[in-house]
């Protein structure tokens, strides 16, 4: 433990029900204290999310890789900005702003984040007081001088991508700065996980971000479990694993025919996407959904395997075809020299922002959820966390080819070490039992049953988060999840600066950032 | 890369390989795909994907239509950079209040006669999201809807099957 998060703990007001790993409640100035020593680099900021009445902040301990969650009340309003010393809180905190009405003192930038003017109403989780809803313009930042000029991309984009805008600033093909805006497709998700089922809730969360819902899933289970205090079987902690590692690679195989798509070499793509839907379809004979959409439930998963045969097949037809499409990317040069120092990612930026996933992996931070802070059943599972420092578009195409590898091998440890066993506990028993009165309790007693669950799962994009705060009932009361990608966006911005403006495709690629696990 | 490229000559193509189901479902929907498309629309539909706030799912599954496996460019079914070049806009997600602007935009910028396909269960109706102060609606309540793809998402080979019968629609009409 770090002398850091000591500290922290030492300076708790009070330590509140949440699991696995505390959640302190802080005054003012330990608050204040945690974010200069956050932006001195000490720890990393994880999260940053807000009730009615409170902010909260998920501590990453480097040491230990080890969470805590910093609670302060906001009994005026307003909280000390975050954003203010430590750059990558920002956006965070205008959502905070946008959807909460809290305002963060020192906060430097006030413009609207994902408030466009648009939802007639202003705080619409706080307040909420009426608004027009005519949209409203937006101050980009200012790049002036005579040889400059704009590029406006977007929402609507040209190929089969969510929505976004990008400002371009360009000094002939030379970006200068890139300014990304946001929110277009924020759907209220937070909203959404206010005082409803867990069934409703699960549903919800799955839906953060497509690509990755078998993560998203994974990280609500864990979170509904822990907050619930109930066991899942063996079994479906392995199954788990499998589909996790089956999204990833599908991703991963997706991502890397990309990339190359978009330094014009078709071939990558067309073979990559070849094996992407190999794994697809393995999954949808395995387990009856080509993205493994609400398979995983809390207490379990949803759908047993009962024939590993399809996944022996795509495991071994992966490793006779991929080993020629990486040669195939090694040897092209003309690939390599769009990919090679383009778009290059600063170790010390990385480590900052937290990036995670193969952003930060491509650039020296290795950091895997995986490993640490850990979850079954990747501790009886052999696998190497890849690492690459050059964090241009090679390294991230290199960290994303070797984690291809990584995840075959997992794939195939877990088919065949998979436990036999129930594949889910029911919740209702479990949740009966934790009704019954604590002995020596008073019947009149006035007590508080609600509790909280935390869980960080490696998606292939990188760490998810899911916070809940359950009743007695197993009802959710609340709800938040950070996708990986809020703290990669911003480091887009960073890499494109230099590049020209044909190579933005290609780092953009490179990220593959969601933008409905950012907008929420 | 010149022996991958030697060996593309030499082995049979991907898209026609040993029929399984799926398979055979695709073979025949290319010949019903082919008649009506050839007769309608002189062999070819541009189409124009909009994402006006889905999870992104959807866009996965209509990616997935472009690798050799289902192969949709050989059905004259394109997927175009414009509007100003589509026939046909495939909308995803539930429409956020965000995004109305964008997509009531787009619409306008598609030149007549164009079609309208919601893809996806949030595109027909909100799906998990419903009405809130973000979501509008689906996507029929901002912009006239031809075709409905239910899923969530929808398999390729559905949204597949769902264009013929988009179609097939507008043969008889």
């Amino acid at each position: 433990m770090s002398t850091f998060r000591t500290a922290l703990l030492n300076a708790a007001l009070t330590v509140e029900e949440q699991r696995p790993w505390p959640r302190i409640t802080v005054d003012a100035d330990t608050w204040r204290q945690a974010t200069l020593a956050i932006a001195a680099g000490n720890a990393t900021l994880a999260s940053l999310w807000a009730e009615p009445g409170a902010v909260h902040m998920t501590v990453l301990d480097d040491e230990d890789s080890a969470l805590l969650v910093l609670t302060l009340a906001t009994s005026d309003g307003s909280f000390p900005s975050v954003g203010l010393t430590h750059s990558p809180a920002q956006r965070l905190e205008r959502g905070i702003v946008d959807l909460y009405g809290l305002t963060p003192d020192g906060m430097p930038d006030d413009r609207h984040w994902l408030d466009h003017g648009r939802w007639g109403v202003h705080a619409p989780l706080g307040a909420a007081a009426e608004a027009p809803k005519d949209g409203e313009t937006y101050a980009f930042l200012k790049a002036e001088g005579p040889p400059l000029h704009q590029i406006a991309v977007g929402p609507v984009h040209a190929g089969i991508i969510e929505p976004g805008h990008f400002r371009f600033s360009a000094n002939g093909e030379i970006v200068v700065r890139l300014e990304e805006r946001l929110g277009y497709v924020h759907k209220g998700i937070e909203g959404l996980l206010v005082n409803t089922t867990l069934e409703a809730a699960a549903k919800v969360v799955a839906r953060v971000s497509g690509d990755s819902t078998v993560a998203y899933s994974f990280a609500f289970a864990r979170a509904a479990e822990a907050a619930l205090g109930v066991g899942v079987p063996q079994r479906a902690i392995w199954l788990r694993a499998l589909m996790a590692e089956l999204e990833r690679l599908a991703n991963h195989l997706g991502d890397i025919g990309a990339i190359c798509n978009d330094a014009a070499f078709a071939l990558m793509l067309a073979h990559c996407s070849m094996l992407r839907e190999d794994v697809l379809r393995a999954a949808k004979v395995t387990f009856g959904h080509r993205l493994m959409l609400d398979r995983i439930v809390p207490g379990g998963v949803a759908v047993d395997l009962h024939d590993a045969a399809p996944i022996k097949a795509l495991t071994a037809h992966i490793r006779q075809r991929f080993p020629r499409l990486v040669e195939l990317y090694d040897n092209t040069t003309s690939l390599q020299n769009r990919t090679v120092s383009t778009g290059r990612l600063s170790p010390e930026l990385a480590r900052r922002f937290g990036a995670g996933g193969p952003i930060g992996r491509a650039s020296g931070r290795t950091f895997d959820a995986r490993k640490a802070p850990g979850y079954p059943p990747y501790g009886d599972l052999d696998f190497k966390v890849v690492m690459r420092e050059a964090g241009d578009v090679d390294a991230r195409i290199w960290v994303r080819i070797d984690e291809v590898y990584e995840s075959l091998e997992l794939i195939e440890q877990i088919v065949d070490r998979l436990p036999a066993g129930p594949i889910a506990y029911p919740l209702a028993p479990a949740l009966r039992k934790r009704r019954v009165p604590q002995a020596g309790g008073l019947a009149n007693e006035p007590r508080d049953d609600t509790t909280e669950g935390l869980a960080m799962i490696e998606g292939f994009r990188g760490d998810v988060l899911v916070w809940l705060r359950t009743d007695e009932d197993g009802r959710v009361l609340r709800g938040a999840v950070r996708d990986p990608s809020v703290f990669q966006w911003p480091l887009l911005e960073a890499v494109i600066e230099g590049n020209i403006v044909a190579d933005f495709p290609l780092c953009n690629k490179s990220f593959n950032c969601s933008y409905s696990g950012h907008d929420l | 890369m010149r022996r991958m490229l030697l060996e593309g000559l030499f082995r049979r193509p991907v898209t026609e390989k040993a029929p399984t189901v799926a398979d055979a479902e695709i073979d025949a929907l290319a010949s019903r795909l082919g008649a009506v498309s050839r007769a309608r629309l002189g062999r070819s539909l541009s189409i124009r994907e909009v994402d006006a706030g889905s999870c992104n799912g959807c866009e996965l599954e209509i990616h997935a239509l472009n690798n050799s496996y289902y192969d949709v460019e050989r059905f004259g079914l394109r997927f175009v950079a414009s509007p100003r070049h589509a026939d046909v806009l495939m909308v995803t997600g539930p429409v956020t209040a965000n995004m109305r602007e964008g997509l009531e935009r787009t619409y306008a910028a598609t030149p007549a006669p164009k079609w309208v396909v919601a893809v996806g269960d949030c595109a027909a109706g909100c799906g998990v999201f419903g009405k809130t102060y973000a979501v509008i609606g689906s996507v029929s309540d901002v912009i006239p809807v031809d075709l409905v793809i239910a899923g969530c998402p929808p398999e390729p080979i559905d949204i597949l099957k769902g264009l013929i019968g988009l179609m097939e629609a507008n043969a008889k009409a």
